[in-house]
């Protein structure tokens, strides 16, 4: 093997000039070399530095970001002390990019045809009409089809993956040698994931193009890469080929990931376990709780085993028509059923626009069903009139919403978000109410310590962690995850879902787990019900769906999980 | 994409880096030192950083103990007038001289100070209020009440503050004439919130139909929180920082509305020491081109005042940008 490595990487050092002068270290000393052709990985958390490596090889570091130190070899020559005009005449034409978010990189006003002529015409490959005419092939290749119609289309009428896709035709468009793709895929759905992942394989594959995947999901870049690099904390902990790495991790931290990728097979096993294990507990404490209910006068509900029953739901959204008076109505939820028993998880899955989170919005009653009706232990919740016995039923059903930057008020510390429902329902005395949220923070492995300070101090997992203390504060027997933990990365993640396991089986909670990615359905879930455009198509149990899917629609969505064929030795 | 050829190549051999390089941390671990610091905090901080800040603030002050403690400024009184003192150069405690009334320039400038801001205080006050009270009610409720808020704004916003003003100045005082101080700047500050208001509807409007879909709503909402209680807990508190930016420039631009409405003879009644009154007295001097002095003074006063407002109006922009603070 004498072939030379087309990128390398040696001792790279990045860092960021604060405003206090420092200098912060992104990336600490990196090697990596990526053959002609090859397709590589790395991998890491937010923050790791993974995509601050990607963005020195092409110079676009934001901001006060410079290269410190070290050399980044292409094709044997630095291009990190390189002046502009060659890093320049590299980019697009011998180092292409797909960028990560496919929503805010492309210009809304530009027709889509445009900007990849512009990046035809940047790097002299084509002008005039030769370009458009290239424009519409390119297009075509990235896999869009109806290709010269697209082409005169602006971004807003492209779905996330056909801009995705269009993102791909102008990274490839002057044929680089490398593309470099920053989690091209992390916004999109699992198996709009999977076809443009395997169509960018192809392609690259055809042309001989080497690609950078920059990826926080390590299922992910074992299934598309054979060579790995591990970052963690702006350090290359761990490189090599990835069935190795995962078979046998050594550092640490590639344990650690290796152990808690939801889609591995070493986690699958284990989930499984420790899932029976919660269930049992749990059950049974709420079965304690459900024979007090039934005997008591006072509590809300019958205490029946099924504690919340859906039945035939239905809503339908009232659209503008083509014409300005005609009103077309859009079934959001069609006919829904499923039920939740008590102490167990019920995981709602599909694909966004599969009307899930307006299944979650209807039980929580933030939002009316058109038709059907969802019954809270045995208590048909829209009949419900008086003042007092809405407030009953929000006791016992609490939300823990997506995006855990915006599901806490960001004026509030943390104390007054944790306090606001035992304010909203006057429980107890302020300094009860004091003594209650501290034991939340306990409950949620928080230190009390956060009680003073706001939510944009804390990170997505610990404003999670806050949602789910507030969610606890009225003591409720049902919470409501929507997408919960999906805007996490996949270390905070696992750690969440073990909290939300561990709470359930010390209080006999029962979860209604709303989630696009069914890797994490066998660590929390019980039951399965897989929805798509607003129909139920398989409802069954977490072993069933995933051992013996019946629907083909089941079978696509396992099939997307990333990682889900490789086989570890466990 | 899979490399056809596998095992290790130069350059990407197995490596493991050395453990103490990187020890491992908790996953998610909570930084227990940190200081808490809130939003407004935060913007605060920001501000303090901000030279533009410390300009308008010295700026703002002067004129605040301007305001309360004229006395300190000079010891002439501004309604003594002596017509055998007309124009007469600057003197010992008389910096600027006389005008055409024989009063002093400088008296008459700082005294004027009160009517302009009292003008501009109030007039802001009473717009912000009206402006986020009429736009939280049409953003948050929507259907029918947003029309009808939304077209009754927009009415109101099709004419020109300075011109509607006049209208309704005049009327009142025709029908009110004698008012004395505070009478009058009532009927100014009215006149302008009354034309005024749309623009902070409009702002408040847009920022509440962006902050009632976020998340933290619907949470209190499954809390049990009725309508109002949210709207007043959560959505117009994040709702009001684009109102705060725009309310402190406004405060200049009432001030300027002020002076020219008495300018033009309309605003505060002639017998009121106002910055408008004197400019609208130096104005036959302009035609002259003598004693400017006249003019200039309290001309400086307005445009330094009104700089004031606007900068700390910019200041504040920045520091609440929102942009900012979510990085």
């Amino acid at each position: 093997m004498t072939e030379a490595p087309l990128l390398e990487i040696k001792d790279l050092r990045v860092g960021f000039r604060t405003d206090k002068k420092k200098i912060l270290t992104a990336v600490d000393g990196a090697n990596l070399s990526i053959y002609p052709g090859q397709t590589i990985a790395i991998v890491g958390e937010s923050g790791s530095g993974k995509s601050t490596l990607a963005h020195a090889v092409i110079d676009l570091l934001p901001g006060s970001g410079h290269v410190m130190g070290g050399e980044i070899l292409f094709e044997g020559h630095d291009i990190s002390h390189a002046d502009r005009k060659a890093v320049l005449a590299l980019r697009g034409s011998s180092i292409g990019l797909v960028p990560q978010d496919p929503m805010s990189n492309l210009n809304p006003l530009w027709k889509v045809g445009r900007q990849i002529k512009e990046a035809l015409v940047a790097n002299n490959v084509a002008t005039g009409d030769a370009a458009d005419k290239r424009v519409v092939e390119l297009l075509e290749e990235a896999g869009l089809p109806d290709a010269e119609r697209r082409a005169r289309q602006y971004p807003h009428e492209f779905s996330g993956g056909m801009r995705q896709r269009a993102l791909i035709a102008m990274g490839l468009a002057a044929r680089p040698k490398l593309l470099i793709a920053d989690e091209p895929t992390s916004a999109l759905d699992v198996t709009v994931q999977k076809q443009i992942l395997d169509h960018l394989d192809q392609l690259t594959d055809t042309l001989g193009v080497a690609v950078m995947l920059i990826t926080h999901d390590l299922g992910l870049a074992a299934e598309r890469a054979d060579h790995l690099v591990v970052m963690y904390r702006g350090r290359v902990v761990e490189s090599g080929p990835a069935q190795e790495i995962l078979q046998d991790p050594e550092h640490p931290y590639t344990k650690r990931l290796v152990s808690k990728a939801p889609s591995l097979a070493s986690q699958r096993l284990s989930s499984v376990r420790a899932r029976e294990e919660v269930r049992e507990q749990a059950v049974q404490t709420a079965a304690e709780i459900a024979e007090e209910v039934a005997q008591s006068e006072s509590e809300f509900g019958e205490g029946r085993d099924d504690i919340i029953v859906v039945e035939n739901l239905t809503k339908f959204f009232t659209l503008r028509g083509a014409k300005p008076w005609q009103k077309v109505d859009f079934a959001a939820v069609d006919d829904v059923s499923f039920s939740l028993r008590r102490g167990t998880t019920t995981a709602i899955v599909g694909e966004s626009g599969s009307g899930k989170s307006t299944v979650a919005r209807m039980v929580l009653d933030l939002l009316p069903p058109s038709s059907g009706r969802v019954l809270f232990d045995g208590r048909d919740v829209s009949e419900l009139r008086s003042k007092a016995e809405r407030l009953k039923l929000r006791r016992q059903m609490q939300p823990v919403f997506q995006n855990p930057y915006a599901s806490l008020d960001p004026l509030y510390s943390i104390y007054q978000s944790i306090e606001e429902p035992l304010r909203t329902h006057d429980v107890g005395t302020k300094k009860e109410r004091e003594t209650r949220v501290r034991d939340l923070l306990d409950k949620v492995s928080l230190p009390t310590t956060v009680m003073s300070r706001y939510p944009g101090e804390l990170s997505g997992g610990q404003r999670q962690r806050v949602a789910i203390a507030r969610a606890l504060a009225l003591e409720p027997e049902v919470v409501i995850c929507d997408e919960a933990v999906s805007a996490l990365d996949v270390l905070v993640q696992a750690q969440i879902l073990e909290l939300l396991n561990d709470l359930q089986a010390e209080l006999g909670l029962s979860y209604l787990f709303i989630t696009h990615d069914l890797a994490v359905v066998r660590q929390i879930a019980d039951n399965v019900v897989v929805m798509q455009d607003g129909k139920v198509v398989e409802s069954a149990t977490v072993a069933e769906v995933f051992d013996n899917p019946q629907k083909d629609y089941t079978r696509k969505l396992l099939d997307a999980i990333p990682g889900a064929s490789i086989e570890l030795g466990a | 994409m899979h490399d056809t050829q596998p095992g290790a190549r130069p350059g990407q051999e197995r490596y493991v880096a050395p453990t103490d390089e990187t020890p491992l941390r908790a996953i998610d671990v909570v930084d227990v030192d940190a200081v808490p610091e809130s939003q407004w905090r935060e913007a605060w901080k920001r501000l303090r950083k901000s030279p533009l800040f410390w300009l308008a603030s010295v700026i703002i002050l002067v004129l605040a103990v301007m305001v309360a403690f004229p006395t300190l400024f000079t010891s002439a009184d501004p309604n003594q007038a002596s017509l055998g003192k007309q124009f007469d150069p600057p003197g010992d405690g008389h910096p600027f001289g006389y005008n055409f009334q024989g009063a002093d320039i400088w008296a008459r400038t700082v005294y004027g100070a009160r009517a302009s801001v009292a003008v501009g205080v109030f007039a802001t006050l009473v717009t912000v209020l009206l402006g986020v009270v009429t736009g939280a009610i049409a953003g948050f409720y929507g259907g029918i009440v947003d029309t009808l808020i939304s077209r009754l704004s927009d009415i109101f916003f099709s004419i020109p503050v300075l011109l509607g003003s006049i209208v309704v100045i005049s009327v009142i005082n025709n029908v009110y004439p004698n008012k004395g101080f505070w009478g009058s700047v009532f009927v100014v500050v009215l006149a302008l919130a009354l034309f005024a208001w749309p623009q902070i509807t409009r702002q408040m409007r847009g920022a509440v139909l962006e902050v009632k879909n976020l998340e933290f709503v619907d949470a209190a909402t499954a809390i049990g929180a009725s309508k109002l209680t949210n709207l007043r807990r959560h959505i117009v508190p994040n709702a009001l920082s684009p109102v705060i930016v725009s309310a402190t420039i406004s405060l200049g631009v009432f001030i300027v509305a002020e002076s020219a409405l008495s300018f033009l003879g309309i605003g505060l009644p002639q017998t009121m020491v106002s910055w408008g009154n004197d400019l609208s007295d130096a104005q036959t001097l302009v035609r002259s081109g003598q004693h400017l002095v006249v003019m200039w003074v309290p001309a400086t006063a307005l445009a330094v005042t009104v700089l004031g407002f606007v900068l700390l109006g910019e200041a504040v922009r920045e520091a609440l940008d929102p942009k900012a603070r979510k990085s």
